[in-house]
C-alpha cells in the first residue's frame, strides 16, 4: 500500500535518483564500457594492454601513485601528529595563535600551492639561490622537483587532514580516562601507550585513508612537478591529450576501483562505532609549560614552523605586483606595481576568467545547495529501500578523482544523451558547472546530514502534530535549522570550485576557461606575475568565504574534511 | 473535546510486535494514563493516537469519526513531546503562534490567544525569549502552551516531566493537572512513574510486554492488582508463591511453610501459579506477641529511615523469606532496633491472591 508518508518519500527521491543515475553512474559506466572497447569492438585489449608487458608505463604508474601516496601519508603524519598533540595538550605563548597558522595551508589551491613551491624551492627557485648568493656558493645548495617535490608539497598540503582529525579526537578523549589509568598505576608512557593511542586509532585510520585517496587523486602537484616521472592520475591526461580515449577510461577503470574500495573500506570502518567514547568531550586539560627555556624552544619553532608555512602565501602576494615582461633572466625580480591587478579590471581577456570561475562555481553550487539539501533530507529523515545504495552513489564523486571525474563526463556526454537533453555537451559552456557540480554533491550533503542527523524526529513530529502540512514544516522548521549545515557546506563548495584544476584541465574550453587554466597559461607564458595575481585573488576569495562561513554560521575548519 | 476509542489495535514493526489486541475506550473530558515500564507499547500506543504511526491491524476513533489512517496534521491532537520538540530557531512566541499560523488565524486573534495560553502558563514574561534561554520548567511549560493554544480535541503528553528534576517535577504535575482541569481537555498522559499515574489520573491502564495488563482507577490498581506485575509494578509490595489446596480449601505458602488466611477465601481464579502481595504498609509489626491468622516470628534485618516512612526488612523464622515493612515516622521511640525479634502479622483482609503474569 502506497500511504501518504511513502508517497512523499516516492517524490523526493524521483528527481534525487535521476540526477545521481544521469551523472553519476551513467558517466562511471560509459567509461567502463569504453574501456573495454578498440576501435568499437567489445575486448580484453586495453587492461591487456595496461598490465602486460607492452605497455610498462602504466604498471610503473600505478606503482608510483600507490609509493607516493604512501610515503605521502607518512610524512603528513609525522607532521600532523606531534603538531596536533603539542597544541592540544601544551601551552605556551601564543599557541592559539599558532594553531591557526596551522591550518593555512588548506587556503592554498592545489595549483596555487604547487606553483608556489616551484617559485621558492625549484631549481630557480628564490630560497636556494638567496642561499646560494649569501653564502657564496657555485651551485644552488638544494632544490626541489620530481618525487621529492611532490612529496614536499603532498606534506605540506595534506598534514592538516592529520592535524585536524587527531587534534578533534584528542579533544574528545576524556581526560579521567588518562587520569584513572594514571591512578591505577600507569606511567606516563604507558597512560599514553595503553590508553592514549588506540582511543586516538580511530582518527589516525580516518586520517591515513583520506591522505592516500587524495594524494592518489593528487593532480596539480605531479603535473607542474613530476618531469619524466609517471603517476596515474596524471597518465589519464596524457591519454586524453594524445587522443587515446579507451586507455584513458581503462586508467580512469582501475584509478576508480582503488578509490572506490577505499571509500566502501572507510565506510565501514566508521560503522564501527566500538571507540565511542562514554561521556561527552570534556575539553582537553593543557599543562602549562613552565621551563622558561623549553618555552622559549617552543615558541621560537613555532615561529620558524609559521615562517615555512606562510612563505607560499608571501611569495605569492609579492610575485604578484611583478609586471609582466620584468623578471626573465634576473635571479631575483626588481621591479613591483599594481599593473597585473590594474590589467585585471581593464583587460577583459584577463578579467574573463575570474568571471567565469565566479559565474561557474555559483551556478554549480546553486545546484549543490538544492539537491544536496533534499538529497540529504532523504537520506537522513526518509526510510527506504535501497538507502545505503544511495548513499554510496552521493558518495562517489567524492571518492573518485578529479581527474576521473573529468573523464567519465566526457565519455559520457561526447554524444547526444537524454541527460543532457539530446544535446553534446563536451566542448560547451555547459560542461564545466556540470562537472563543478557533480564533484562537490557529498560535500554539501554530508555537511547538511552531519547538521541534520542531530535534529531530533520530534521537532518535525511536534509541527505536523500542530497541524503542518510536509511542505510548510520543512519550509518554516527544518529548513531554518539546518540552513547553516547546508551554507557551510556551500560555501566550501564554492571555495573549491573556484580553485579546480583536474576538472577545468580536462573540460575547458576558449568560452569558459577559469582562473586555473588561464594561470596554466600564464604560467606557459613566463608570465609569473600575472599568475600571481590570479592565484592571489582565488587565495582571496577562499579566505573571505572561509571567514564568512566561521563568523556567521560558525563553521570549524576541520567540518571542512 | 473527544472521546478515544481503540478498538483490536495491533502494532508490528517488523516480526516485532509492539502492541497486541488492544482494546480500550477513554471518556471525553478524562485524564487517562499509560503506565508501564519501557518498551512496554505504552509510547507506542500514544503515537498511534497522534497519527505518526498507523496500526496494523485495529481501528482508531476519536468520538464516532474513523482517525485509524489520518494523517497527523489533520487529527486536531495537541502533542508535549518528552524532549519537548521546541523549534531552536524561533521565540516563545513563535513557538506557541506556530499552530495558529498554520490555521492560517488572523494576527490580532493570534496575539491575544497566545498571550492568553502564556498567562495561563505563568510566561507571559517571556514571551519574546529565544526558548533556549528558558530553564528545563519552563521549556516545558511553552510545550505545553503551544499545544494548548489551538484547542486540540486531545492532550497527549509523552513523558513530559522525565527530564526534570525531583522537585520541579512536583510542581509541574500540579501544574499539568490545574490547567487539564481548566480546559478540560481529553488527556493522555505516557508515564513509567507510578506516582505521576496514580496522583493524577482519572484511570490508568498498565501497560507490559505490548499488553494491556489493567484499565481502572488508581485505587483500583493499587489496592486490587489483577497480577503479580501489576502488583509489583505499581507500588512496594511483598511477593510470595502461593498455592490453592483444594482438599483442605486453604491457600498453601511454601515459602512461610504455613496456610495463609485470605479474605476472600476463594481464589478467583484457580488455573495456573498464583502469588500473595500484601503491601509493606499493611502489615502488623509489634514487639509484644500477637493473636489471630498469618502471625510470624522475625528478627529485624535492617531499618533503613527516608524521613517520612521507616521501612524494616525482617527475616520470617525457619524461612527465606524477608518481608519489608512500611511505617510512617513516629519519632525515634518507635523505630524497630536491629536484631530485635518481633511478630509480624498479614491481615487477612489486605493479602491479595493474584494470578501469576504470564511470560512472554
Amino acid at each position: 500500500m502506497l500511504n501518504a508518508e511513502k508517497r512523499k518519500t516516492l517524490f523526493l527521491l524521483i528527481p534525487i535518483v535521476l540526477i545521481l543515475v544521469g551523472y553519476v553512474l551513467y558517466p562511471s559506466i560509459e567509461t567502463l564500457l569504453e574501456s573495454f572497447k578498440r576501435n568499437g569492438a567489445m575486448t580484453l585489449q586495453n587492461y591487456i594492454d595496461f598490465f602486460g608487458p607492452k605497455a610498462q608505463s602504466n604498471l610503473e604508474a600505478l606503482w608510483n601513485s600507490v609509493y607516493i601516496s604512501l610515503l605521502s601519508v607518512l610524512l603528513s603524519a609525522c607532521i600532523g601528529i606531534p603538531l596536533a598533540f603539542i597544541f592540544t595538550r601544551y601551552d605556551f605563548p601564543g599557541r592559539s595563535f599558532f594553531s591557526g597558522i596551522a591550518i593555512m595551508p588548506i587556503v592554498l589551491p592545489s595549483l596555487v600551492g604547487v606553483m608556489a613551491f616551484m617559485w621558492l624551492y625549484g631549481e630557480v627557485g628564490l630560497v636556494p639561490s638567496a642561499i646560494r648568493d649569501i653564502f657564496g656558493l657555485e651551485e644552488v645548495p638544494f632544490s626541489i622537483g620530481g618525487v621529492s617535490g611532490i612529496l614536499i608539497v603532498h606534506a605540506y598540503t595534506m598534514y592538516p587532514y592529520f592535524y585536524m582529525t587527531v587534534s578533534s579526537a584528542l579533544n574528545n578523549v576524556d581526560p579521567s580516562l588518562e587520569e584513572s589509568a594514571a591512578n591505577l598505576g600507569s606511567s606516563r608512557f604507558g597512560v599514553f601507550w595503553k590508553v592514549t593511542f588506540p582511543l586516538l586509532t580511530p582518527a589516525l585510520v580516518a586520517a591515513s585513508l583520506l591522505v592516500f585517496m587524495v594524494s592518489m587523486a593528487s593532480f596539480s602537484a605531479p603535473f607542474l612537478l613530476a618531469g619524466g616521472y609517471r603517476v596515474l592520475s596524471l597518465q589519464i591526461y596524457f591519454s586524453k591529450i594524445n587522443g587515446n580515449l579507451e586507455m584513458a577510461a581503462t586508467q580512469s577503470v582501475i584509478l576508480s576501483i582503488i578509490s572506490i574500495s577505499f571509500l566502501l573500506f572507510m565506510r565501514w570502518f566508521q560503522g564501527r562505532k566500538d571507540y565511542r567514547m562514554g561521556t561527552k568531550g570534556i575539553g582537553a586539560h593543557r599543562s602549562e609549560v613552565s621551563n622558561p627555556l623549553l618555552k622559549w624552544i617552543m615558541v621560537s619553532l613555532g615561529v620558524v614552523a609559521m615562517i615555512v608555512l606562510l612563505l607560499p602565501h608571501v611569495v605569492l602576494a609579492i610575485l604578484s605586483f611583478v609586471p609582466e615582461g620584468s623578471w626573465t633572466w634576473q635571479t631575483y625580480p626588481t621591479s613591483f606595481n599594481f599593473e597585473n591587478y590594474r590589467l585585471l579590471f581593464e583587460d577583459p581577456n584577463i578579467w574573463d576568467p575570474v568571471r567565469n570561475s565566479l559565474f561557474m562555481a555559483f551556478v554549480a553550487c546553486l545546484g549543490c545547495f538544492v539537491f544536496g539539501m533534499i538529497t540529504s533530507y532523504a537520506l537522513v529523515k526518509r526510510k527506504f529501500i535501497g538507502k545505503n545504495l544511495l548513499d554510496i552513489l552521493v558518495m562517489i564523486p567524492w571518492a573518485l578523482p578529479a581527474t576521473v571525474v573529468g573523464m567519465n563526463l566526457i565519455l559520457a556526454f561526447n554524444k547526444e544523451t537524454p541527460f543532457s537533453f539530446g544535446q553534446v555537451l563536451v566542448g560547451t559552456y555547459w560542461i564545466l558547472p556540470l562537472a563543478y557540480f557533480v564533484r562537490f554533491i557529498p560535500l554539501v550533503v554530508r555537511s547538511t546530514s552531519a547538521v541534520l542527523e542531530q535534529l531530533d524526529d520530534s521537532i518535525e513530529e511536534a509541527a505536523q502534530s500542530l497541524g503542518a502540512k510536509w511542505f510548510y514544516t520543512f519550509r518554516r522548521v527544518v529548513l531554518p535549522i539546518i540552513m547553516p549545515g547546508v551554507l557551510s557546506g556551500t560555501l566550501l563548495a564554492f571555495v573549491q570550485a573556484v580553485g579546480e584544476f583536474p576538472t577545468s584541465v580536462l573540460l575547458y574550453t576558449l568560452d569558459n576557461r577559469p582562473i586555473s587554466i588561464e594561470i596554466m597559461n600564464q604560467l606557459r607564458l613566463f608570465n609569473l606575475g600575472q599568475a600571481a595575481a590570479f592565484g592571489m585573488i582565488q587565495v582571496g576569495l577562499i579566505a573571505i568565504v572561509m571567514i564568512i562561513s566561521y563568523k556567521f554560521f560558525g563553521v570549524k575548519s576541520e567540518n571542512t574534511l | 473535546m473527544s472521546s478515544v476509542t481503540l478498538s483490536n489495535i495491533t502494532k508490528r514493526f517488523g516480526n516485532f510486535t509492539a502492541v497486541k489486541d488492544l482494546d480500550l475506550v477513554i471518556e471525553e473530558g478524562e485524564f487517562f494514563t499509560f503506565l508501564g515500564p519501557s518498551g512496554c507499547g505504552k509510547t507506542t500506543t500514544l503515537r498511534m493516537i497522534a497519527g505518526f504511526y498507523y496500526p496494523s491491524e485495529g481501528k482508531v476513533k476519536f468520538n464516532e469519526k474513523d482517525m485509524t489512517t489520518v494523517s497527523p496534521e489533520n487529527r486536531n491532537t495537541g502533542m508535549v513531546f518528552q524532549n519537548y520538540a521546541l523549534f531552536p530557531h524561533m521565540t516563545v512566541y513563535e513557538n506557541v503562534a506556530f499552530g495558529l499560523k498554520v490555521r492560517k488565524k488572523k494576527k490580532a486573534e493570534i496575539k491575544k490567544r497566545v498571550e492568553d495560553v502564556l498567562e495561563k502558563v505563568r510566561l507571559k514574561p517571556f514571551i519574546d525569549r529565544q526558548v533556549s534561554q528558558l530553564s528545563g520548567g519552563q521549556q516545558q511549560r511553552v510545550a505545553l502552551a503551544r499545544a494548548l493554544v489551538i484547542e486540540p480535541d486531545i492532550l497527549l503528553l509523552d513523558e513530559p516531566l522525565s527530564n526534570l528534576d525531583a522537585r520541579l517535577r512536583d510542581e509541574m504535575r500540579n501544574e499539568i493537572l490545574r490547567l487539564q482541569r481548566e480546559y478540560g481537555i481529553t488527556t493522555i498522559y505516557v508515564t513509567h512513574d507510578q506516582v505521576e499515574a496514580l496522583t493524577m489520573s482519572d484511570r490508568i491502564a498498565v501497560f507490559n510486554v505490548g499488553n494491556c495488563q489493567q484499565i481502572g482507577t488508581p485505587t483500583e490498581i493499587y489496592n486490587q492488582p489483577v497480577n503479580d506485575f501489576v502488583a509489583e509494578f505499581i507500588g512496594e509490595t511483598n511477593l510470595l508463591d502461593v498455592d490453592w489446596k483444594e482438599d483442605k480449601e486453604e491457600f498453601y505458602s511454601e515459602g512461610l511453610n504455613k496456610s495463609i488466611a485470605v479474605i476472600p477465601p476463594e481464589p478467583e481464579m484457580s488455573e495456573g501459579p498464583l502469588k500473595m502481595s500484601i503491601r509493606p504498609e499493611a502489615i502488623q509489626v509489634s514487639e509484644e506477641e500477637l493473636s489471630g491468622p498469618n502471625v510470624f516470628l522475625g528478627n529485624v534485618q535492617l531499618v533503613q529511615f527516608t524521613g517520612e516512612a521507616v521501612h524494616s526488612f525482617i527475616a520470617i523464622h525457619e524461612s527465606d523469606v524477608t518481608l519489608k515493612v512500611t511505617d510512617l515516622n513516629k519519632g525515634p521511640s518507635t523505630y524497630l532496633k536491629e536484631n530485635a525479634q518481633v511478630y509480624v502479622q498479614l491481615p487477612p483482609s489486605q493479602v491479595r491472591v493474584v494470578p501469576k503474569a504470564k511470560k512472554e
